[in-house]
């Protein structure tokens, strides 16, 4: 079964990635947990995200494109990265959830995949 | 609805007299933290009926709730309690015969109902009955640990879910899902016959010892529910060996969790971070727990029959004495382990052995011994990694020991296990420098 490990962080999250002290140790641990995962030969497909503010935000409206500069909306929290992974249960899902640093003091969220008979599931690389 | 919550709710209401009102609420603590398991225990092992005993005994507490604070606190509240449940379980099988058609059952409660009424002053224990039912082979085995915490200490079903991580939603289906099984079933509410007794009873053992486990991973809050849970564990080790005073292995069980459980103030710093077990100031073990642990382990020693958790406990025990002697006898601990892997092969056994091994003087064994355990059993298992980057570093193989260590930090669920295995990590980096 395929699920989603989904990333969210507050500014304080995000800042704690290019903190000049806690930064190491929060990539060492974060780095340590990407290769145990990828290690396990459960990982599909992952990625890290830049803060918000950089990201652009589009729009298609009447024929014409409108880009503007994000953050995408005003919450306090938004999407850091993920890790798509494949696993025989929830339950294994779960505790590679529990096992990210991002868990213990950000959130992470885990969502299913629709599956490939679903007309609206995603085509993904087998 | 469990008693707990039951009473919690009856308190919000607070309709009743003041007066009497602690009188009785210490009663029914007292009556619940002591006899809960033992009602319900005799009343299912007469009904087959788990949730129906349970339903029961939370009408009983009402009943008291209402009662006491007018009549006063009866001398035997137990007894009173167990009449009341007893009463309500003949009343709703009167009126559910779709259910309950037995008039055999019917029959033979009222009976029951007279001596008690007679007598009342104990009535049977029959909690190893429903310990075996708990961890019975047809019972799901995620399901046998919840079940005996819920059932014989009257722990609610939120509790025990945060403890073990899963929504209270689904943990109350699994705990439903057990009990109409074994009301369905019939699983019957006996002690196993002789020539079944080793497998079934260690079943019984491994179900009280994930309670243990469970509440001990996370050990570095300890006011969490984890912390709680462990000693809640340590509750049913000591019914188990009051059931069973006889069995090795009940002892021996319940001196692995106490001195574990000893050691709880020593794992961490004040500031949360981890300590290892060598490095641990033995002035903040805990003298009547480890004394505790020594005792039972002496009364298992004269049985003169070993088992896994008594091997398990005899190296708690080495590392014990290191409060006293300074210095912990690995030689010891290594022999031991050369034991416990004889008997039960499991995973933590041969890291245990290796890092024995290792600390008794001869790293490079230790690390063969790592290398032995087959590949498809270390992929994802956190203490093999760190002992791997703990033998490697012995051996000044410091890029192998920060790999394996990285492996380690990332697969550990423990934010203060995490944080010492990268700083080691950063440690070497510095080092390598």
């Amino acid at each position: 079964m395929k699920y989603m490990l989904i990333f969210h962080g507050s500014k304080a999250d995000f800042d704690r990635r290019t903190d000049p002290k806690k930064g190491p140790i929060f990539w060492s641990e974060f780095m340590a947990y990407v290769h145990a995962i990828q290690n396990a030969g459960v990982v599909i497909a992952g990625a890290g995200l830049e803060i918000p503010e950089n990201g652009k935000i589009v729009r298609v409206r009447d024929g014409s494109s409108q880009v503007q500069d994000g953050p995408y909306a005003e919450t306090k929290e938004s999407l850091a990265g993920f890790l798509l992974i494949e696993v025989p249960s929830l339950e294994v899902a779960l505790d590679w959830a529990k096992k990210s640093p991002w868990a213990t003091h950000a959130t992470v969220e885990v969502r299913g995949i629709l599956p490939p008979g679903d007309v609206r599931a995603p085509i993904l690389p087998a | 609805m469990p008693a707990a919550a039951q009473i919690r709710t009856i308190q919000a209401k607070g309709d009743f007299s003041s007066m009497n009102e602690s009188a009785t609420h210490s009663a029914i603590e007292t009556v619940i933290r002591q006899s809960y398991g033992q009602i319900i225990a005799y009343l299912a092992a007469r009904s087959g009926d788990v949730a129906g005993a349970e339903d029961a005994l939370s009408d009983a507490f009402l009943a008291a709730l209402r009662r006491w604070p007018v009549d006063g606190v009866p001398d035997k509240p137990e007894a009173w309690l167990l009449r009341a449940a007893r009463n309500r379980l003949i009343d709703s099988a009167r009126h559910d015969q779709v259910r309950l058609r037995s008039s055999e059952y019917l029959q033979q409660i009222a009976e029951e109902a007279q001596t008690m009424a007679t007598t009342l002053d104990s009535f049977p224990d029959e909690r190893l009955k429903l310990l075996f039912v708990c961890a019975h082979p047809a019972i799901d085995v995620a399901a046998r640990t919840p079940l005996m915490l819920q059932t014989v200490l009257g722990i609610d079903a939120a509790r025990i879910a945060s403890a073990f991580l899963i929504s209270p939603k689904a943990m109350s289906q699994r705990l439903v899902r057990a009990k109409t099984k074994i009301r369905d079933a019939a699983i019957p509410f006996r002690v196993p016959e002789p020539q079944e007794w080793s497998e079934r009873f260690s079943f019984v053992l491994d179900a009280t010892y994930a309670a243990y486990t469970a509440g001990w991973e996370s050990g570095s809050d300890s006011s969490s529910t984890h912390g709680a849970l462990a000693e809640e564990a340590i509750v049913l080790g000591r019914v188990l060996v009051s059931l069973m005073p006889s069995e090795p292995e009940a002892h021996g069980l319940l001196a692995l969790m106490l001195h574990c459980q000893a050691r709880r103030k020593a794992r961490h710093t004040t500031e949360g971070f981890y300590i290892p077990l060598d490095r641990q100031d033995t002035s903040r073990w805990s003298w009547p727990l480890m004394q505790e642990a020594e005792e039972h382990l002496r009364l298992a020693a004269s049985f003169n029959c070993m088992g896994r958790f008594q091997l398990e406990a005899a190296i708690q025990s080495v590392h014990a004495r290191r409060a006293v002697t300074r210095e912990t006898d690995w030689q010891a601990i290594a022999l031991l382990y050369e034991g416990l892997v004889r008997i039960a092969p499991l995973i933590g056994s041969l890291v245990g052995r290796a890092v024995a091994l290792a600390q008794a003087g001869d790293p490079a064994a230790g690390l063969g011994a790592l290398d032995a355990i087959p590949p498809g059993r270390i992929a994802t298992y956190q203490p093999y990694w760190a002992a791997r980057g703990h033998l490697l570093h012995l051996l000044h193989r410091n890029d192998e020991a920060r790999k394996a260590w990285e492996y380690a930090a990332g697969l550990t669920d423990d934010p203060a296990l995490r944080r010492y295995l990268t700083e080691r990590i950063i440690e070497l980096a510095d080092g390598c420098r």
